[in-house]
């Protein structure tokens, strides 16, 4: 299979009053095509960074510091301005968290999902609009053709989210970065928008799925990659990460999930909150919430191990554990 | 006499939208809650559920309907008599970033209801009671004179909080406390606030939108659809037989952490929520609800009761 999307060893940060604070560090990922990888953190992780990262969306003073992104075998680190503008909504796209802030409310809804073709594509107003048309249908809104008149305030939550994703999808792009797309949506309607993505993912389209929530990335997921302070700490199938969870955070994680589904008095819990990414712990970004932290893990970072199947994880106690 | 500790009658809450239209925010709702419980108040985003709990402690005034707390009517008081009892009644908001005033300190944020309600008599008494109010939330006291800024979401929560029980109130009403909170974090608080129950004896009104929240801290459950409650009961009744078909939806399209269990596309309802400008007659869940028959359009459902649940519905599932 072919991979749409492989991010090496990235760093990315912008500067502080305390010296430039690394959001992303050394992350690698692969997105390959009609599958849907999910990037799991909480607020802070540095998953949204990685994401404008790979569209050049990361506004200055920000940065990219080093490593590779590659986009079918391009390399866009370091990519001429004009030449990514020309990448961004053709070959790659990305949808946002909420939708009335990434709408233009003074532009009528089908206008805006022509925007991509007009400027992409020399076609005529009536073959734009023709498309734009089709293309709101595809994701699902009713009476598409009278949706393009209204401006963004007159839709719904869940109707703005999929007119979001059709400017997304009107050019058939390749690579579709969703940042928490269902965060502001409504149970139900939220589980409308995960079935399009299931259909946009069988089409062939890679996605990126960012999310802090695991019953999200559980539902829709073929890979999932877990983040904690600015590096992954897990990566694995879908199904292995849910059953056999290595990292303690990913298993704090899913603890706490867990526990409120099952009855208990007393929740289960990670103590402590997430780290400053100017005051990072030495060694291990977990060690000081870990119950599982030895005299090693505050010493330096420990690296990726594979732990079979394609399984990586990077803790010491983890793979100590494993190799018993 | 029923032996609500607090009992909301008949509340209907209508707002001007301009141009001679109405938002039906709440219509003709009644509920109750019992002295210690939980009750938990679930529904989408504009189905009246925040309005609700405002009404409920008279944040809000109801365009009609009575609200009671032991059995004395809080609508019909007047300001100087609510005066005297509105320290019984206390919020805790979704966003403590919003919430908390940024140029005060924890010390002045947490003596504020101290100060207003002349609980505490000289500035050491309030430092005292502020930090013993600190310690019952788990911030730390060295913490006295920060500012809400160098505070974590969850340790702001937790100062929200302690602004909430500062005047031992009687009720709370937790708007979404939880949903602006990380994962890890999140089970924290809600740990807290059931320790304080037990400890404090408070009777809380849960409003939220996330039903595993809710599921977990409730002992009883009310459901709310456009300005109505379609469904109440124990909580765990609810969850294991829902009667009302938008509970039963609304249960099954939460996405479970589950890989193995993926929600397949005929447990989705499909279109949107009504309009509270213009609800659909009869049965407000008509326009979406697959089972629904000719009567839903045209007559209201009346309220059907068993046992401690209520439902209304034409057609009840699970009956």
């Amino acid at each position: 299979m072919r991979n749409i999307l492989e991010v090496r060893h990235l760093c990315a940060g912008f500067p502080t009053l305390k010296g430039e604070a690394v959001a992303v560090n050394d992350v690698s990922l692969t997105v390959p095509e009609g599958k849907i990888v999910g990037l799991v953190g909480e607020s802070g992780c540095g998953k949204s960074m990685t994401a404008r990262a790979v569209m050049g969306l990361i506004r200055y003073p920000g940065r990219v510091i080093s490593g590779s992104i590659l986009l079918d075998g391009r390399e866009l680190v370091g990519m001429p301005k004009k030449e990514k503008r020309a990448l961004r909504g053709s070959e790659m796209s990305m949808i946002f968290q909420e939708p009335m802030t990434s709408l233009n409310p003074v532009m009528k809804v089908g206008r805006q999902v022509e925007e991509a073709i007009r400027i992409h594509e020399k076609v005529t107003a009536e073959e734009a609009a023709r498309r734009s048309v089709e293309i709101l249908t595809k994701v699902g809104v009713p009476e598409a053709k009278k949706r393009c008149l209204c401006y963004p305030h007159q839709l719904s939550g869940g109707l703005r989210q999929r007119v979001m994703i059709a400017m997304a999808m009107i050019l058939g792009p390749r690579l579709l970065i969703a940042d928490e797309p269902t965060t502001a949506l409504d149970v139900t309607v939220e589980a409308q928008i995960l079935q399009l993505m299931r259909t946009l993912s069988s089409g062939g389209t890679g996605i990126l799925l960012i999310s802090h929530d695991l019953g999200v990335i559980a539902q829709l997921c073929d890979h999932v990659y877990v983040m904690y302070a600015g590096r992954i700490v897990e990566s694995a199938d879908v199904n292995e990460l849910f059953d056999r969870p290595l990292h303690p955070y990913t298993r704090g994680l899913l603890n706490s999930v867990r526990s409120l589904r099952g009855g208990g008095d007393v929740l289960d819990t990670i103590p402590g909150a997430v780290p400053n990414l100017t005051r990072m712990p030495a060694g291990c970004g977990f060690s000081p919430r870990c119950p599982e932290r030895c005299d090693e893990c505050v010493m330096d970072v420990p690296g990726l191990v594979d732990m079979g199947n394609g399984h990586l994880v990077r803790c010491r106690p983890a793979e100590g554990e494993e190799a018993k | 006499m029923s032996g609500f500790l607090l009992e909301g009658k008949d509340l209907t809450k209508e707002f001007p939208a301009g141009g001679n239209k109405t938002v039906h925010a709440v219509s003709n709702v009644s509920l109750g809650l019992n002295e210690g419980e939980t009750l938990g108040l679930v529904g989408e985003s504009g189905c009246g559920k925040s309005t609700l709990g405002r009404m409920m402690i008279r944040a809000l005034k109801p365009t009609s309907g009575e609200v009671f707390f032991r059995g004395r009517s809080l609508t019909a008081m007047s300001d100087r008599e609510f005066a005297a009892v509105r320290r019984r009644f206390q919020m805790i908001f979704q966003d403590p970033y919003a919430s908390l005033n940024p140029r005060m300190t924890v010390r002045s944020l947490i003596a504020e209801p101290l100060e207003t309600h002349r609980i505490c008599s000289g500035k050491k008494e309030t430092t005292e009671k502020v930090l013993e109010l600190m310690d019952a939330v788990g911030v730390p006291g060295d913490f006295l004179y920060r500012y809400p800024h160098q505070f974590s979401g969850g340790q702001r929560q937790r100062i929200g909080i302690a602004r909430a029980i500062a005047q031992s109130p009687e009720v709370i009403v937790c708007d979404e406390p939880v949903s602006a909170l990380d994962v890890s974090v999140r089970n924290q608080i809600l740990n807290l606030l059931s320790d304080l129950r037990k400890t404090r004896g408070l009777t809380y009104l849960f409003i939220s939108h996330d039903l595993s929240v809710v599921r977990h801290i409730s002992d009883r459950v009310c459901v709310m659809f456009l300005g109505k409650i379609c469904e109440s009961g124990p909580t765990e009744e609810i969850w294991s037989s829902p009667a009302h078909p938008y509970t039963s939806f609304l249960l099954r399209a939460v996405p479970k952490a589950d890989p193995k269990r993926r929600t397949d596309a005929s447990a989705l309802l499909t279109g949107e929520i009504p309009s509270p400008i213009d609800p659909p007659a009869g049965c407000r869940f008509h326009t979406r609800c697959p089972y629904a028959g000719k009567i839903c359009a045209q007559e209201e459902p009346p309220l059907r009761t068993w046992g401690e649940r209520t439902v209304a519905c034409h057609f009840p599932l699970n009956r």
